[in-house]
């Protein structure tokens, strides 16, 4: 909201020092948030100054400029006349004029301008001769501001134009206009008179109502008063759409009339376009007292205007020229309750609009609900000023008042008269009384304020207070519909006392068990990954099915798992993902893209995994407890989001450098970050072959738990996903189902003593079929190896032609030792041969020479 | 050894000679001295230690000498041998240490020579700074609960008082699941949270929610899609406004520095009632620099909203309201960041560039 401060100063008696910043900052103290102080964009030195001379000399380019002496006083610090050089010619010497002189600036379409003395047209121009445009006060441009006319008869104002004298104020270009952010339980403060009020709750300033003088002149209404009928057969959660309905009649309204200036420059300042007079006026006067009015052409209207909710398939066209198909819900305003005229509250109509031929007109100040309003304007995608006020609800008790002021107003300017109709159809609904203990705001603030204290708040807001001792019956006052609870009252103790009295004192909880598992282990899983030199990301959550089918995923059996977003930021990424990796590989490739080579990424983050179909979450009235059934449907329609962790490297794993060459990062240093990651929570995996899409099918590990439960995928890039993605060849990495190893991890390990006989260690050669996977052979030799083999290292491959084509060779250290006794050399042997035993059994493993 | 002398000739023995003796010692001593290595110690020794030395030749005529010469002689020779064995043991022990000197001057490499056969990676600042603020909280005795991103409207919004039909529920630029009906959003901030904790916890309950959020904003350098909120939550018997004051002041000086505290405006949120926008003292000027390009000379800026838990929000969740009351704020842990840190654009912290996240360590 964009209150001119001289409008403000109408309704408040602001102090005549008073700034737009201070009136902003007083606002901000009781709640009406500052956005901004507007200003003309001119700053000094801005003077009146007197052409003394005019030379008029044409130019090559076939205009003709006047080299002008213009005197400004002492302005200039000189005393001397000024030389400038001006392009317009509605001025003749002995003129006064507005000068800018050097040093000054101009608001101009592309920002302020500063004003320098320039060579040009072959003289040094000390500044400009200024049009109204220049300074921002209208449109007119066809010449330069000449005094003498524009103050023509206004004997004061002619006094001040004196060269020299500052113009800045003379054109009250010095005027400024405080906005504010109105919340939306703040209906009220959509107006200047609402702001007004708060500004004097605020400072103590005293408020001067306008309704409360424009009330002693409302007429009665009048038996004759223009026909209107509530009909609202299909309320809104109980509540009638309209419940009431105020109408004037203005005649012979001279539609060609201007608005006065000064109306103009207010709804300017406001941030609304000047239009007609009809148009200004309403908008004036919702401007200044938050009543949105609508003018009807009453040539136009029938007999009598019904309100009523619109009929399926009925069509309107709308102020904007736009023909809307209306909604059964929508609230319509009708004539004779057959042509909808207008969508109640939101637009009018086009058929019935003022226009250059009215003479006669009607004026509607209605009272709408704010939940039909609000639906409406949402549906037609019409926020208008007016809905905007009756979706935060607007004074009930206002419409009188609103259509004197604009019939006074249309009379004084466009030479109306008013009709002796005065519609007041339904009746305002009456604010409820709100029960509250005096010593409430206490209990809830924190800070002590006597009976007296709250009692005074609540009066001075405009409540009416009740009640003897502390129980206080408080009713409302009809312009806060906001204030419905104890709670309510608390608030505007508190902020009309002043939130800065609140004391800062610390809650003594009762202690609490610190980070859960879950926390830690996220916490361990991330700074592991850090230290192994990854870097960790995150990213927003959306992808597109051509991102699925670059991963070479099944698009609808991935679709099926997650959800899709009604209104997402971009078509193309409509669903939420389903794991870390489809929108991890966009990190990978903005790093490779700026340069890098060698990168590791890991993200930990949820993902979604929808395990049947997408289910309906109810949802229920504010402040109602749903049912165990409903709030078990609710927590069932939300789809399970698995934490996952996903790492992504390309380029070397170990660095080239001065030191030698470096080594391409490959699928086993996932396999290693995994095994750190298992170690580091204590617990087992095992690691065997997979072939599942993004991976490389001969590349591909499967991750599952002891018990076989799977944690996820490591493998390096397919090739055709790498392509399709355009991401460096042999990019590896993997996705873990982290809440897996979080729960897996959540046991405790139990301590065994450890063996401090001495070792044994022996070495086998074991040759098997090249396909035999080393981790089963080493499987076997656990298995073979009985208790005492404490460890089976592999520490040497060798394909070659000393094993033959399709094997290969896998040389073992076991490592044994007993509890309670130095092994002997040959139960060593014998435990070795067990296990060599084992594996050829289970492998066809030789024992390699 | 050498065996007895059997042609003793006291006229032959002159390397009994004292002269001779002391020649023989003053050349040991001399060719010990004039040893540079420990080879050339080791090649020249043999000549003055040695079985053939002049001090062993002269040693072994001791024994043919008369028994009254016998002491006088074996002294000096005993004497001399021990003057050269020590000589000789000494520049052993020299030239040993300047050996070892040697090596180590040889052995040294140059230790600036750049590392990174395999660098470190690091955490995101988000992430530290979240864990950062959960610490705080569970240092005061709070406990720190999470939710799910994909949430129910009833969470989000109905429980927390936005009523359907309110503005404020159109305020909020939701991403709906499709299809709206279904009755699911993108979590616009952390506060459902409260009201998932109210039902699993019950009361009293001091719990912080830190955690991803959504918004319909696109990508620019001072809005994200996807952002990080942290939420507050305090529910017990006599828990007031001044109490929230409190547990927000702590929060600012922990994260921005002692004397850094908050200040509440009156605002509109509608799941608490009274409402409170915060604002932060400036931790740049402190509110002292009337030309402070970071809170624009006002010495405060937004940081986030509280208030205390609406009623509907207790009824909602299953709480008298009569009986407990509480408080709630949330503020952007973006925000905080950069606040903190001074990151200026948005965008780097959520393109994933890995310089980002290499300009701050672990801990932050």
């Amino acid at each position: 909201m964009r209150v001119p401060v001289d409008w403000l100063r109408e309704y408040v008696a602001v102090p005549s020092d008073a700034t737009g910043v201070g009136i902003a900052a007083d606002l901000v103290s009781v709640g009406l948030e500052e956005e901004a102080v507007h200003r003309g964009g001119v700053t000094g030195p801005l003077v009146v100054g007197r052409v003394l001379s005019l030379v008029a000399e044409p130019q090559k380019n076939g205009k003709t400029i006047n080299w002008c002496q213009v005197d400004v006083g002492d302005a200039n610090g000189t005393g001397e006349p000024q030389g400038i050089v001006c392009g317009a010619h509605n001025f003749a010497a002995g003129d006064l004029v507005v000068v800018v002189l050097p040093g000054g600036v101009l608001p101009t379409p592309q920002g302020p301008l500063k004003v320098s003395a320039r060579k040009t047209y072959g003289h040094v121009s000390a500044g400009m001769i200024c049009s109204e445009r220049e300074l921002g006060l209208g449109e007119d441009h066809d010449g330069i501001i000449v005094l003498d006319r524009r103050y023509a008869g206004d004997e004061a104002m002619l006094a001040r134009c004196v060269p020299g004298a500052d113009a800045v104020a003379l054109l009250g270009l010095d005027r400024e206009t405080v906005e504010v952010n109105v919340t939306p339980d703040r209906g009220y403060c959509f107006s200047v008179r609402g702001v007004a009020r708060e500004y004097g709750h605020a400072t103590g300033a005293e408020f001067s109502d306008p309704v409360a003088d424009l009330a002693t002149r409302v007429p009665p209404p009048s038996e004759h008063g223009y026909p209107v009928e509530l009909a609202d057969d299909a309320p809104i959660r109980g509540r009638a759409g309209c419940d009431r309905f105020n109408a004037r009649v203005v005649r012979g309204l001279d539609v060609s009339a201007p608005s006065p200036g000064w109306m103009r420059t207010r709804l300017t300042e406001a941030g609304m376009r000047p239009i007609s007079l009809a148009v200004d006026v309403t908008n004036y006067v919702m401007l200044g007292l938050g009543q949105p009015l609508h003018a009807y052409d009453l040539a136009t209207l029938g007999e009598r205007i019904v309100v009523r909710r619109a009929r399926p398939g009925e069509r309107i066209t709308t102020l904007d020229d736009a023909d809307r198909a209306l909604d059964p819900e929508d609230l319509v305003i009708t004539d004779g309750g057959e042509t909808p005229i207008g969508i109640a509250g939101v637009m009018g109509g086009a058929s019935t609009e003022v226009s250059g031929t009215t003479t006669d007109v009607l004026l509607e100040a209605a009272h709408f609900d704010p939940v039909t309003i609000a639906r409406t304007a949402r549906r037609h995608r019409l926020p208008s000023e007016a809905s905007r006020r009756f979706e935060r609800g607007v004074d009930p008790e206002l419409a009188p008042a609103a259509l004197q002021l604009a019939v006074e107003l249309l009379v004084e300017y466009g030479g109306a008269t008013a009709g002796e109709e005065v519609t007041d159809a339904g009746s305002a609904p009456q604010p409820a009384p709100v029960t509250m203990d005096a010593g409430f705001p206490s209990r809830l603030v924190g800070v002590a304020y006597d009976r007296e204290t709250v009692v005074r708040v609540l009066t001075d807001i405009g409540c009416a207070v009740d009640g003897d001792g502390d129980a206080l019956t408080v009713l409302p006052p009809t312009w806060r519909p906001d204030l419905t609870t104890a709670e309510d009252l608390v608030e505007e103790v508190a902020r009309i006392e002043g939130y800065a009295t609140i004391p800062s004192v610390l809650p003594t909880p009762p202690g609490g068990s610190g980070l859960t598992h879950g926390q830690r282990v996220r916490r361990l899983v991330a700074d592991l990954l850090a230290a192994r030199g990854l870097s960790e990301v995150w990213g927003a959550p959306f992808v597109g099915t051509d991102r699925l089918a670059a991963l070479g995923l099944d698009v609808d059996a991935e679709t099926a798992r997650t959800v899709r977003i009604a209104n997402p930021l971009s078509d193309e990424q409509p669903w939420m993902r389903t794991s870390l990796l489809s929108t991890m590989v966009d990190a990978v490739r903005r790093n490779t893209s700026r340069g890098a080579k060698d990168v590791g990424l890991f993200e930990v983050g949820l993902v979604t995994a929808l395990d049947g179909p997408q289910q309906q979450a109810p949802t229920e009235d504010v402040g109602v407890r749903p049912s165990e059934e409903v709030l078990a449907a609710v927590r069932a329609a939300v789809p399970p989001q698995p934490r996952h962790v996903a790492m992504l490297l390309t380029g070397d794993a170990d660095r080239a450098g001065w030191w030698g060459a470096g080594r391409r990062a490959d699928v086993t240093d996932v396999v290693e970050l995994v095994q750190a990651l298992a170690e580091a929570l204590a617990v087992e995996v095992v690691v065997t072959a997979d072939a599942v899409l993004p991976w490389h099918p001969g590349r591909c590990a499967r991750v599952a738990l002891a018990d076989g439960t799977v944690v996820g995928h490591v493998g390096e890039l397919h090739p055709k996903v790498v392509a399709a993605l355009g991401l460096p060849a042999r990019t590896v990495g993997g996705e873990l189902d982290l809440d897996v190893l979080t729960a897996a991890a959540d046991r405790t390990v139990r301590a065994r003593t450890l063996a401090t006989y001495p070792m044994a260690q022996s070495d086998v050669a074991l040759v098997v079929d090249a396909a035999v996977p080393a981790a089963q052979v080493h499987d076997a030799l656990v298995s073979g190896g009985g208790d005492l083999l404490e460890e089976v290292r592999l520490f040497d491959v060798y394909e070659g032609d000393q094993v033959g084509a399709g094997r290969r060779s896998l040389a073992y250290r076991l490592t044994f030792r007993a509890p309670d006794r130095t092994m002997t050399t040959e139960e060593v042997s014998r435990l070795r041969d067990a296990a060599v035993a084992a594996a050829a059994e289970a492998h066809g493993a030789v024992q390699r020479a | 050894m050498s065996g007895p002398n059997t042609s003793y000739d006291p006229v032959e023995v002159a390397a009994l000679d004292p002269a001779a003796v002391d020649a023989a010692v003053e050349q040991a001593l001399a060719a010990a001295a004039g040893a540079s290595t420990l080879e050339e110690l080791k090649a020249v020794r043999g000549a003055h230690q040695g079985d053939k030395s002049p001090l062993a030749l002269a040693n072994r005529e001791i024994g043919a000498l008369p028994p009254s010469a016998k002491a006088e002689a074996g002294k000096r020779v005993g004497q001399a041998r021990g003057r050269v064995g020590q000589a000789f043991a000494a520049r052993q022990a020299e030239l040993e240490a300047e050996r070892d000197e040697r090596i180590l001057v040889e052995e040294a490499v140059d230790v600036t020579l750049p590392p990174g056969r395999r660098p470190m990676g690091r955490r995101h600042p988000i992430a530290l700074m979240s864990e950062r603020i959960a610490d705080l909280f569970t240092g005061m005795g709070w406990e720190v609960a999470e939710g799910p991103e994909i949430e129910a409207e009833w969470f989000n919004f109905d429980a927390l008082n936005f009523d359907a039909d309110h503005p404020a529920r159109q305020m909020q630029d939701t991403f709906y699941v499709d299809p709206p009906g279904d009755g699911l959003v993108l979590r616009t901030h952390t506060s459902p949270v409260q009201a998932r904790t109210l039902l699993e916890r019950g009361v009293p309950v001091y719990v912080a929610a830190i955690g991803r959020v959504f918004r319909t904003d696109e990508l620019d350098a001072t809005h994200m899609p996807a952002f990080h909120q942290v939420e507050g939550l305090a529910v017990d018997e006599g828990i007031t406004m001044a109490h929230l004051k409190g547990t927000l002041d702590r929060l600012a000086a922990e994260l921005f520095g002692d004397g850094i505290t908050t200040r509440l405006r009156p605002s509109y949120f509608p799941f608490t009632e009274p409402s409170a926008e915060m604002d932060l003292r400036c931790f740049v000027c402190r509110g002292e620099d009337p030309d402070c390009r970071t809170c624009k000379g006002t010495g405060w800026i937004e940081w986030g909203g509280c208030g205390m838990v609406n009623r509907n929000v207790l009824l909602a969740c299953g709480v008298d309201p009569d009986r407990y009351t509480g408080f709630a704020f949330g503020m952007g842990v973006d925000r905080a960041l950069m606040f903190r840190t001074g990151v200026s654009d948005m965008r780097d912290m959520i393109e994933g560039d890995v310089r980002f996240d290499a300009q701050f360590g672990m801990e932050i």
